[in-house]
C-alpha cells in the first residue's frame, strides 16, 4: 500500500479529515523550504503538496506565479526539488509528498528518468496540472511502475466522462478545484462542492481532496465536512509572504494548528467517506 | 514519414500532428474544449456558416487579396522571379482578421457575448476588437505591459473599437504572459467567454481552427498563380512566429510535387548570440499554452525569454503543425536576422513602393537570400502577411531618428 493510501486509512479509521498544505519549493529561498516542510508536519499536515516552479504556470493565481518567480530566479529546478525531498524524506518516513507542477521540466528531465528519479528521492504522488488523462498515457505509466500515485484534477465542470476517465488512470486520491479560476481566487461556493463530491467520491472510488479558494479555519471546516481531504495552498504562501525574515516556519506552522484544529473539531457523526 | 501518395490528414481525431499538438490544459478547461471542439465540428458542417464566412471575407475584410509580382525587386536580385500574396491589403492590414472573423462567428454560435484575446505588437488585439465592435462583442485584450509602452498607437486603436486593453506585469511582461493571463480569464469565465486564439497554437482544436480559417490565403493563391504565373511556384514562403500566416498558404500546397514549403524565423541578433525566437531551428520539444511543440527552453524545462526585431514572431514556441511539417520534412525552416529583415524591409519600401510588416520582411529577406541562387524561370511565391506601418517607430529607431 502506498504511503498516501496508508494516511487515508489511518484517518478513515480515527474519522479524521486530511490537511494538506501546499507550499512552492524554493520560495521564500531554497534554504527554507526544509524547515517549511517540517513547519507543515509540526502544524498537522497529513499529506504535503510540494510545487514545482514554472516560468509559465497557466493554472495559479498571481499569489503563486509570484512565488515561483522568486523561486526560479534564485536557481530553483525539478532536480533541486528532489535534492530536498530526499533531506525531508531522510528524517521524516511517514508524511507522503506529492510535487505538483507542469507537464515541460517533467518532458525536459525525461518522463522515465524523472519517475525514477522521484521515486528514488522519496516522493509518492505527482500531480501535473496540463497532463489531463488523455494525454499522460505514458507519464502514468512511467509513474506507476516508479509506484509514485498520478494524482489529478476534476473540476464544477467536469461531466461524468471525466469522472471514469481519471478514475482510470488516477490513484491515491482526487483533488477537486472547487472554483472555476485559478488558485487563491476568493471564491468557493460551498454548497456546489458538497452537492458534488458524494457523486464523485462514489464514481472515483478514492479519496477526495478539495483546494482552490479555501483560506481560513472557517472555510476548511465547511469544506472538510463534506471532503475527505482540505487543501490550502495560496493562503500559506501569503502567510509566508507577510511573515517577517526568519519566522515563516513559526508563521506557518501555527497557521496551520488553526485549520487543524477546526477540521478536527468537525463532528464525526455523519461523516460517510 | 509522410507516404508521397497519402493524402495529408492532420490532425487526427485526437489533435495530434505525430507527437505533437493535444489537448495539455487543466481539468477545469477540458469541457469547454470539447464544447469548442463540437460547435467548430458544427460550424464546418453548416453551408449556411460557410457562405457567411466567405461573404465576410470578401465584402468586409476585401479578399480575394491580389498576387502581385515584384518585377523591379526580381530583376535587381538577379535571379528567380519573386510574387507576393499581398494580405497587407487586407481591412486592419494584415492576416490576422481571416480567422478573428472566423473564431467571432463561432462564439456567436455558442451563445458567447464576450470574448478575449493575448497579443503581442497589438495586430491580433486590433483584429479581434474589429471583429468585436462588428458583432457587438464585450472584447478584452491581454498585452504585455512592455509591449503596451512599445505599441502605444495599437492599444489606442484597440481602445478606440471600444476593447478594454489590460496590461500584464508578470513574467517577461510580453507575449507569452499575455497567453498566459488569457488562459486565466478563460478559465474563470468560461461560461459566457470565448477565447480568441491568434496563431496556430494553443490546445486542440484551436490550431486546426486556426490553420482551416487562414487556408482562405493559400487556396487563393492555388488559383491565382496559374493566372499571373502560368504555373504554381517553385518554392512558396512565409514568416513563422506562431505559423498562422505559413499554415494559411502552406496548407493547400502541402505535398505538391515541385513545391517547396520555406518558414522563415527570427533569427534575431544570431542564433549563436542566444537572442533570437528560433523555436523550430534552435529548440526542442516540450509542452506549453496547451500543446506540445518545439519550444526554447533551458536544460530543467523552464521557457527562456526571447527576441526578435518584430513583436509578432518574439514567442518561445511555434503551432504544432510545424513542427510535425519540420519533422516529416514536408516543409524546411530557416532563420533571418534582425538585419537582414531591415534589408529586406527598406529594399521593398525603396524597389516597390510596399511597406511591409517587420514579420512579413524575414519572409521577404529569404526570398532575397534565395533568388539569386535560382534561375529566371524560377518562382518564388511570399505571404507578404502585413503591413509596415506598425513598426514606424522600431525602424525609425534603429536608423537613429525620432517622430
Amino acid at each position: 500500500m502506498s504511503r498516501i493510501q496508508t494516511v487515508f486509512q489511518h484517518l478513515k479509521a480515527d474519522s479524521r479529515k486530511a490537511l494538506i498544505p501546499f507550499i512552492t519549493a524554493g520560495f521564500p529561498a531554497p534554504e527554507m523550504t526544509l524547515p517549511l516542510m517540517r513547519a507543515l508536519v509540526d502544524g498537522g499536515a497529513d499529506i504535503i503538496e510540494l510545487g514545482v516552479p514554472f516560468s509559465d504556470p497557466m493554472a495559479d493565481g498571481p499569489t503563486i506565479q509570484r512565488a515561483s518567480e522568486t523561486a526560479l530566479a534564485q536557481g530553483m529546478s525539478l532536480r533541486k526539488v528532489l535534492d530536498i525531498v530526499r533531506s525531508f524524506r531522510s528524517e521524516n518516513t511517514d508524511t507522503p509528498v506529492v510535487l505538483m507542477g507542469y507537464a515541460n521540466p517533467i518532458e525536459a528531465m525525461g518522463v522515465d528518468t524523472f519517475a525514477a528519479a522521484a521515486q528514488a528521492a522519496g516522493v509518492d504522488g505527482v500531480l501535473v496540472v496540463d497532463y489531463p488523462p488523455e494525454e499522460c498515457v505514458n507519464f502514468a505509466r512511467a509513474a506507476k511502475a516508479a509506484d509514485l500515485d498520478p494524482i489529478f484534477l476534476l473540476a464544477p465542470t467536469s461531466t461524468e466522462q471525466r469522472f471514469t476517465d481519471v478514475a482510470a488512470v488516477g490513484s491515491g486520491y482526487i483533488y477537486y478545484v472547487s472554483l472555476k479560476g485559478v488558485t487563491g481566487s476568493a471564491k468557493i461556493d460551498i454548497d456546489e462542492v458538497a452537492r458534488r463530491i458524494p457523486r464523485i467520491r462514489e464514481a472515483v472510488g478514492m479519496p477526495v481532496g478539495v483546494g482552490f479558494g479555501i483560506r481560513d479555519a472557517q472555510s476548511a471546516q465547511r469544506v472538510g465536512a463534506v471532503a475527505d481531504a482540505v487543501v490550502i495552498g495560496s493562503r500559506i504562501i501569503e502567510e509566508i509572504e507577510l511573515s517577517p525574515r526568519g519566522e515563516e516556519a513559526a508563521r506557518v506552522a501555527a497557521f496551520m494548528r488553526e485549520i487543524r484544529a477546526a477540521l478536527d473539531a468537525i463532528p464525526k457523526t455523519g461523516v460517510n467517506s | 514519414m509522410q507516404m508521397a501518395d497519402t493524402p495529408y490528414q492532420f490532425p487526427d481525431p485526437s489533435g495530434h500532428f505525430g507527437p505533437y499538438g493535444g489537448v495539455f490544459v487543466a481539468e477545469t478547461l477540458m469541457p469547454a474544449l470539447t464544447e469548442l471542439r463540437e460547435a467548430y465540428a458544427a460550424c464546418q458542417a453548416d453551408a449556411a456558416f460557410v457562405a457567411e464566412f466567405e461573404h465576410e471575407l470578401k465584402h468586409y475584410v476585401g479578399r480575394p487579396s491580389p498576387i502581385y509580382h515584384a518585377r523591379r525587386w526580381s530583376t535587381l536580385l538577379g535571379g528567380a522571379q519573386i510574387y507576393l500574396k499581398r494580405e497587407d491589403l487586407n481591412h486592419t492590414g494584415a492576416h490576422k482578421i481571416n480567422n478573428c472573423i472566423g473564431q467571432a462567428m463561432v462564439a456567436r454560435r455558442m451563445g458567447k457575448p464576450r470574448v478575449i484575446a493575448e497579443t503581442g505588437a497589438g495586430q491580433h488585439g486590433v483584429a479581434t476588437a474589429t471583429v468585436a465592435a462588428r458583432y457587438g462583442m464585450e472584447c478584452v485584450v491581454y498585452m504585455g505591459a512592455e509591449d503596451v509602452k512599445r505599441q502605444a498607437a495599437n492599444v489606442y486603436r484597440m481602445k478606440l473599437l471600444g476593447a478594454t486593453v489590460v496590461p500584464v506585469e508578470s513574467g517577461s511582461r510580453t507575449l507569452k504572459d499575455a497567453l498566459n493571463e488569457a488562459m486565466r480569464d478563460w478559465v474563470t469565465n468560461v461560461a459566457d467567454t470565448f477565447y480568441i486564439i491568434g496563431t496556430v497554437a494553443g490546445p486542440h482544436p484551436y490550431p486546426m481552427m486556426v490553420r482551416d480559417f487562414q487556408t482562405v490565403i493559400g487556396k487563393e493563391c492555388l488559383v491565382q498563380m496559374p493566372e499571373m504565373a502560368g504555373r504554381q511556384p517553385d518554392y512558396v514562403l512565409a514568416c513563422v512566429g506562431g505559423g498562422s500566416n505559413a499554415m494559411g498558404i502552406f496548407h493547400p500546397y502541402i505535398g505538391m510535387p515541385g513545391v517547396k514549403l520555406v518558414g522563415v524565423e527570427a533569427a534575431g541578433e544570431g542564433l549563436e548570440t542566444g537572442r533570437h525566437s528560433a523555436s523550430l531551428t534552435a529548440g526542442r520539444a516540450g509542452v506549453l499554452h496547451g500543446n506540445r511543440t518545439y519550444l526554447l527552453q533551458d536544460e530543467d524545462g523552464q521557457i527562456i525569454e526571447t527576441h526578435s526585431i518584430s513583436a509578432g514572431l518574439d514567442y518561445p514556441g511555434v503551432g504544432p503543425e510545424h513542427a510535425w511539417l519540420k519533422d516529416t520534412a514536408l516543409a524546411d525552416y530557416v532563420g533571418i536576422t534582425d538585419a537582414e529583415a531591415l534589408q529586406a524591409f527598406h529594399d521593398l519600401c525603396r524597389l516597390e513602393g510596399i511597406i511591409p510588416a517587420l514579420e512579413s520582411a524575414h519572409a521577404l529577406a529569404y526570398a532575397a537570400k534565395l533568388a539569386p541562387t535560382l534561375p529566371a524561370d524560377k518562382i518564388l511565391l511570399v505571404n507578404l502577411s502585413g503591413r509596415g506601418d506598425k513598426d514606424m517607430h522600431t525602424v525609425a529607431e534603429r536608423s537613429g531618428l525620432q517622430f
